[in-house]
């Protein structure tokens, strides 16, 4: 069922100041086929973690914990934090492909977007003719719908839109069973991240792959996501399908995103349902995290740690999780 | 294509601008620079080598106006007056004479020098953290040693020293110019050192430069993706980050230029070489005007010729300059 486990992953970004606990103690599954959303504010953890998964971590990130299995079809499971350099290079893009949140900056400026599709197959399936790679490229241009003859377009004459499009049909090339998307509309005006959330909607229905996408935006998520995963302060503070967190949040925090409106202009980080602003890595409040921000803290909040348990929204069969201590380790009670 | 236009007309702008200035300045001189020189001669002159100073400068009684077109027709056939040194040669024909010698020797020895910094800068950035980042103090130490240090050094390590090399000339005196092996081999033989010289000296700018802004570049989310792409290191280093590197390398090294020329024109003075660098220094020691203005000239527009072709590069390697609308 599950195609990627994550299990208790810590990354620190070590400096003189002392470790940033960017990631601490996240277990995740990713089950094969879906799409899970990853939300938290900015600073949250949530692009190291992707990169952890994807191994992308450069110094001075440092995995200081914990596991990241990855589930092939034919049911052999890849310790992928252990895998050998070859072994890396053909797992990433064949097994897992990633789409950044620039798409100005993840494609090479000085070179056309169909070569960088082709750089991909010529790599990894060195048996495909040249003429089989450019039409396999103008294929997948068309697939995310972009005329065959932006081919040999360079990404500064796509428009913001065009090119993350052409970053997913890069991700697409080898079929993957795991694409990650870090923050891929985020740049894009409102109507063209519609469009494009379609598009990746569509394209899982025909493809198969399980998405990690991770946003800022709660309420875009639960557009598109089958599965949600909040992330505060490096730690995941609450599982549950888009439903069930769109109707009953259990964690303060969620609930504080939903009654958040993102502005559409401006930054987009204010978010008006929560006061305070996130902590300080180097230094994290004793506790739960969350709770010098928390309007339902109680003494306890303050001094133990609460860790993600299987919560009321995991009753109805789904698998809710929530850490948070109010009620029992049931999180709040009221309907957003 | 816009951006080729516009950087043709600063540069036919600049060039126009050294070619006046290079009419101007005699005249801009106190007195008459031929009645100078020939005092300064003690009166040791050919009534020719009057009259051949007065054409070179273009002094005559006629307006400066005139004196101006009759100058500019003058360049266009190549008339650059005679030279004193030299008499009757005329300064063209010294020149057509040198700059062979010199461009042979500093074109191959800066495209090395480019090829091998270059290169060297791409991989101590890709392995940085490694011992290839010991190269980076002498590097530094080298930016900032002349090249007419490095050409007395290796003069007296390889030439008076060791005796490996010959320390002055283009070719051996026992052989004859011309298309053989035996020459070829001379030429190569003298070319060395002051080849070396310029290598060496301008090579720690080229290495440095790659590497900072390649450091950068390694950053950049297009070298993330490549790599997270599963290609080769190889080609991550070279086709996404280097490649992307190289353009604003291109433009400091056209800017670093100027120094490279006057390096090489100090380098061929202390090998004593054939080349317009050895002529410069003769026409200073003797005064020789006309010479030394159209040795200015040609190296201000060599200068802006090899300006022109580090754009044109540039155009060929960035797509963002041929974008039709700005
Ligand atoms: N290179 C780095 N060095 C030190 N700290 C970093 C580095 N990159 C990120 N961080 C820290 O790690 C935390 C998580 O960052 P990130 O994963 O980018 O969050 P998100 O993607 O949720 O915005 C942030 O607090 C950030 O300050
Ligand atoms: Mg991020």
């Amino acid at each position: 069922m599950n195609v990627l486990e994550i299990r208790d992953l810590g990354v620190d970004y070590l400096s003189q100041s002392g470790a940033v606990h960017a990631v601490a103690d996240v277990s995740l599954d990713l089950r094969r086929g879906e799409i899970l959303g990853l939300a938290g504010e900015s600073g949250s953890g949530k692009s190291t973690l992707a990169n952890a998964v994807a191994r992308l971590l450069r110094p001075p990130a440092a995995i200081t914990s914990g596991s990241v299995v990855y589930h092939r079809q034919d049911g052999t499971a890849v310790d992928v934090l252990a895998l050998k350099r070859d072994e890396l290079r053909a797992f990433r893009w064949k097994e897992l492909a990633v789409v950044f949140q620039s798409a100005m900056n993840s494609l090479n400026p000085v070179s056309t977007v169909g070569a960088q599709i082709e750089d991909v197959l010529r790599i990894h399936a060195p048996k495909m003719s040249r003429n089989d790679r450019s039409e396999r490229a103008v294929e997948l241009l068309q697939r995310v719908g972009i005329s065959a003859d932006r081919r040999r377009s360079y990404p500064h004459e796509l428009s913001g839109g065009m090119r993350q499009r052409a970053a997913i049909a890069i991700a697409l090339a080898l079929n993957p069973e795991v694409i990650i998307m870090d923050e891929p509309t985020t740049a894009l005006d409102v109507v063209v991240q519609r469009d494009i959330l379609h598009e990746i909607r569509a394209l899982r229905e025909e493809y198969g792959f399980a998405v990690v996408f991770i946003t800022h935006d709660l309420s875009l998520l639960m557009e598109i996501s089958d599965r949600i995963a909040i992330m505060y302060a490096g730690r995941v503070v609450e599982t549950g399908t888009a439903e069930a967190l769109h109707r009953t949040p259990r964690h303060p925090y969620t609930l504080g995103l939903l009654r958040s409106f993102p502005r559409l202009h401006g930054p987009r980080e204010e978010l008006l349902g929560i006061p305070g602003t996130p902590p300080d890595l180097r230094s994290l409040p004793p506790g739960c995290a969350f709770h010098p921000r928390c309007g339902r803290a109680v003494e306890e909040c303050s001094t133990r740690l609460p860790l993600l348990t299987r919560g009321p929204n995991g009753s109805d069969g789904s698998d809710g999780e929530v850490a948070c201590l109010l009620n029992g380790g049931r999180g709040v009670e009221e309907t957003s | 294509m816009r951006f080729l236009a516009r950087r043709l007309g600063f540069y036919l702008l600049t060039a126009w601008a050294a070619i006046t200035l290079n009419f101007l300045i005699p005249r801009l001189m106190p007195g008459d620079p031929v009645e100078l020189l020939v005092a300064r001669m003690k009166g040791n002159v050919e009534p020719e080598a009057i009259d051949a100073m007065r054409r070179a400068f273009g002094i005559s009684d006629a307006s400066l106006w005139q004196q101006y077109l009759d100058y500019l027709g003058n360049l266009a056939r190549g008339e650059l007056g005679r030279s004193i040194t030299f008499f009757p040669t005329e300064v063209s024909t010294v020149i057509a004479d040198s700059l062979p010698w010199t461009v042979g020797l500093v074109g191959v020895a800066t495209l090395i020098s480019y090829l091998i910094g270059t290169s060297l800068g791409v991989l101590m950035a890709w392995r940085r953290g490694t011992w290839l980042d010991g190269v980076l103090p002498a590097a530094t130490f080298m930016h900032a040693v002349p090249y007419f240090w490095v050409a007395l050094a290796l003069v007296f390590v390889f030439g008076v020293t060791l005796q490996w090399f010959p320390v002055s000339r283009a070719y051996g005196l026992d052989v004859m110019p011309g298309m053989t092996g035996e020459f070829a081999a001379s030429v190569l033989y003298h070319a060395a050192l002051p080849a070396v010289t310029i290598v060496i000296a301008s090579m720690a700018d080229r290495i440095l430069g790659m590497r900072n802004v390649m450091v950068t570049t390694l950053g950049e989310d297009y070298v993330v993706m490549a790599e997270a792409k599963g290609l080769t290191s190889r080609r991550v280093m070279w086709a996404y980050a280097a490649r992307n590197a190289i353009l604003p390398n291109i433009t400091s090294f056209a800017l670093s230029l100027g120094f490279v020329v006057g390096g090489s024109v100090l380098t061929e003075i202390v090998f004593s070489y054939p080349g317009i660098g050895s002529m410069l220094l003769k026409g200073v020691e003797n005064e020789d005007f006309p010479l030394m203005q159209g040795i200015f000239l040609v190296i201000s527009l060599a200068v802006l010729v090899a300006n022109f072709l580090a754009d044109l590069a540039y155009v060929v390697l960035d797509p963002r300059t041929r974008q039709e609308s700005e």
